[in-house]
């Protein structure tokens, strides 16, 4: 009945496409729940999911608890403002006072690179990575491509442009690796400040001005500018930002004319994004949100399912 | 591994010594460790006796005397003075005793981590008779009461010399000079902000002016803090991949640069730490070429790990300089062959789990090298890029010569130190049974060979490997 062979999910780099078409096609079933009137399955009550949010989110882990309260897990939720982490409390020392109370699965979302990897190897519970400094944040990956798929009915052979601040983004990198996995042509760009050493080794084509990756793209997704993550100045300000790398209509024009527009959030309008293209008709924005409570459902339902009845046809 | 397992049951408060260095006595009675008596002759016999400092590279007795060598060459063992311990160390290699250039003992002031007794225990069960002491205690070495105090605890320890190695600045905070030619007459053989590398161009200039005045060279860890960022590895694809916060090659480089132009300026001895990255290398020689009295060295680890090391946030592998890439590395082998490299030193660094059971990117720079050393540079002449001769000079005459040190070659008169290494024991590397207090090594399970086996300091064994020698 496994048909996910991972304990955890700490990342999309390691897993194959059988593996992420499984998430996403159990995501596009449990996504019906959401237009029930009754929005709840008794898939895994008795199960305890502990999301563990020690740095500031407000999308991802109200995504994480509606889906595990969908199905009827108890969702516990601890943020970095109350945690003994604020008292001097290692991670592992606070990992490990939760994995004594057994929960079946933890979601960390943590400000520093590996800190899911470290928490992995510690405690007896499922770890989903929900974000770990610049290196992943799979499940948005997931419903990303979750959004893709519905709106273009495919992945591969897709040209996707990831545009932005490339270096801070671990959604950068999880659908780098998620959507090379799937066969779509990935192109990054920003300004060289922005963009990681290494990255054409990846796979990817890179450009340093966005007008180029937008050419005939099929897929626009724009990422916010991580000011919280770097000390230096890599840009002059965010109105020049804005003028240069900035999406707007004008440019848009240059993708495919059937192109989505997706955008992780938070968005900073005016500065990656216009507001005139979070508005239009290819923005799928709000639509990659509700996404994303499905395609969390299915990985809790994955890691913690035990393999019982997933409670959609 | 078998051979050491015996370590693991004694505690370690029964491998210190007991008494005074003066009487004979084993120090444990696992036979591992022990000291030899002040006044016993020791004969090494049938050995591969390898000194390069006097180009010898053959089978010969060696017999110490009175804490010197007294006499090097073939036979002897049947015509010796009377009170003579034999030891039978055919099949072994006889070296100078091996000298590291770059420790931390972190002895004031994190004792947690490590002391002077249980480093110098360590370096001595690496197979080193002399280790130089970096200077970033708490308090830093920075006047003569805190080199008066290494050199009183190294002495007490009875274990491997220890050269402790003074502060350029006071408080190493890069503002102003440390009492240099005080902590000169104390006993530090060079100076060095290790760890904190001197920014300010204009204090470089002065600390090398006023070291040369002293006859001391400087060693600088080169790394721009401002291109460095604080990066927790080296910037490279592996770090884009894992999303760690990184530093280029380039801070290093750029600093050793622009230090090499001082070292021209003032004249004075300029010694590179831990070079890491290919450009260091190529500036390095080039400088040699200009005939500037520049030196550096290279750790065991950038050797034989590279940035791959920290694909899976293992924070053992973090260290600074941060490991490199492969190419880095071929371009440290081809230094060390081509004589650009004067030294393998092992910035033998211990850290606690306090340290380093926490999220990478929070956690302590450095590992611990000493008992490692060996058998890691040996994959360099199983490589074939050293002969045994010339790996034996980066561990003893060589380092000897960039600091002006006692010892490093086995000359009739010299000192009494020797390092008996077996090249080819297998053994697995297991962190809790090494004898540093602390535990940070990446080579944790890796299979080794060689080893460190006998270690003698002034004519006395300081370690020897058990059952071996018992």
């Amino acid at each position: 009945m496994n048909s996910f062979p991972h304990k955890h999910l700490l990342g999309t780099e390691r897993l194959s496409a059988r593996d992420l078409n499984t998430v996403l096609d159990l995501g596009d079933r449990f996504g019906e729940i959401a237009k029930r009137p009754i929005k709840k399955v008794p898939t895994l009550r008795g199960k305890t999911v502990v999301n563990l949010f020690l740095e500031a989110s407000t999308r991802t882990r109200t995504s994480f608890e509606i889906a595990a309260k969908r199905l009827s897990a108890d969702a516990i939720n601890i943020s970095g403002a109350s945690s003994s982490t604020m008292k001097g409390e290692t991670l592992v020392d606070t990992a490990r006072n939760i994995d004594a109370m057994s929960p079946d699965v933890v979601v960390l979302r943590h400000a520093q690179a590996g800190a899911a990897h470290l928490l992995s190897q510690r405690i007896r519970a499922a770890v989903v990575n929900g974000g770990d400094g610049a290196h992943e944040h799979p499940t948005q990956a997931l419903l990303d491509c979750s959004t893709i798929r519905a709106h273009k009915g495919r992945i591969a052979g897709l040209v996707v442009a990831i545009c932005g601040d490339i270096a801070h983004s671990r959604v950068a990198r999880s659908n780098i690796f998620a959507l090379a996995t799937l066969g779509a042509k990935v192109r990054v760009a920003g300004p060289r400040t922005l963009l990681p050493v290494g990255l054409s080794e990846l796979g990817v084509a890179v450009y340093d001005r966005i007008e180029p990756a937008l050419e005939g793209a099929d897929v626009v997704m724009m990422l916010r500018i991580q000011k919280e993550r770097f000390g230096a100045p890599l840009f002059p300000n965010t109105r020049e930002y804005s003028r240069y790398f900035g999406l707007n209509e004008r440019r848009l024009a240059l993708a495919a004319p059937d192109a989505i527009v997706m955008h992780p959030g938070p968005i900073n309008r005016g500065v990656e994004i216009d507001p005139a293209v979070i508005e239009g008709p290819r923005a799928v924005i709000l639509d990659q949100v509700a996404r994303g409570v499905a395609i969390r459902m299915a990985v809790l339902y994955l890691l913690a399912g035990g393999g019982g009845e997933s409670g959609v046809e | 591994m078998a051979a050491r397992a015996g370590w693991s049951e004694v505690p370690e408060s029964s491998r210190r010594p007991v008494a005074s260095r003066d009487g004979p006595f084993l120090v444990d009675g696992a036979g591992g460790s022990f000291y030899g008596r002040g006044d016993l002759n020791l004969c090494l016999r049938g050995g591969r006796v390898i000194d390069p400092a006097r180009n010898v590279d053959s089978e010969a007795d060696l017999l110490l005397q009175d804490g010197r060598v007294s006499r090097i060459e073939w036979g002897i063992a049947a015509a010796l003075p009377p009170d003579t311990r034999i030891l039978d160390v055919r099949g072994l290699w006889v070296t100078p005793g091996l000298i590291d250039l770059h420790a931390h003992l972190r002895e004031p002031g994190q004792e947690y981590k490590e002391d002077i007794a249980s480093g110098t225990r360590s370096a001595a069960a690496g197979g080193f008779t002399a280790v130089c002491a970096m200077p970033n205690t708490v308090p830093p070495n920075d006047c003569r009461a805190v080199t008066d105090l290494i050199v009183a605890r190294a002495r007490a320890a009875g274990f491997s010399r220890v050269y402790p190695i003074g502060a350029v600045s006071k408080g190493q905070k890069g503002e102003e000079l440390a009492e240099i030619g005080e902590m000169k007459d104390s006993g530090i053989v060079a100076v060095s902000d290790d760890g904190r590398p001197v920014m300010n161009a204009e204090l470089l200039r002065r600390a090398m002016e006023y070291a040369r005045t002293f006859g001391l060279p400087l060693i600088q860890h080169c790394e721009d803090l401002a291109l460095s960022q604080g990066g927790a590895m080296n910037e490279g694809l592996v770090s884009t991949r894992a999303g760690i916060r990184a530093q280029p090659a380039s801070a290093e480089s750029s600093m050793v640069a622009r230090d090499i132009e001082i070292c021209a300026m003032t004249g004075a001895r300029y010694h590179v730490a831990h070079v890491s990255t290919a450009e260091s290398v190529g500036l390095v020689r080039e400088a040699k070429r200009r005939g500037l009295p520049v030196t550096c060295e290279v750790t065991p680890h950038h050797l034989t790990l590279t940035d791959e090391a920290c694909a899976g946030y293992d924070t053992h592998a973090k260290c600074n300089p941060p490991l490199r890439t492969g190419a880095d590395q071929a371009a440290l082998r081809e230094g060390l062959r081509d004589g650009t490299i004067d030294a393998i030193a092992t910035d033998h660094a211990p850290h606690s789990s306090i340290e380093k059971d926490v999220e990478f990117e929070q956690a302590a720079f450095g590992m611990i090298g000493f008992e490692t050393a060996v058998p890691l540079s040996l994959e360099l002449v199983r490589a074939g890029v050293l002969s045994p001769s010339q790996l034996v000079a980066l561990l003893s005459n060589r380092p000897a010569a960039v600091l002006g040190l006692p010892g490093g070659t086995l000359g009739p008169g010299e000192l009494g130190d020797v390092t008996v290494i077996d090249p080819d024991v297998d053994w697995t590397v297991e962190p809790s049974l090494l004898f540093s207090r602390s535990r940070n090594t990446p080579f944790g399970g890796h299979r080794m060979l060689g080893r460190a086996v006998l270690t003698i300091v002034a004519g006395k064994v300081i370690f020897a490997e058990e059952k071996r020698f018992v």
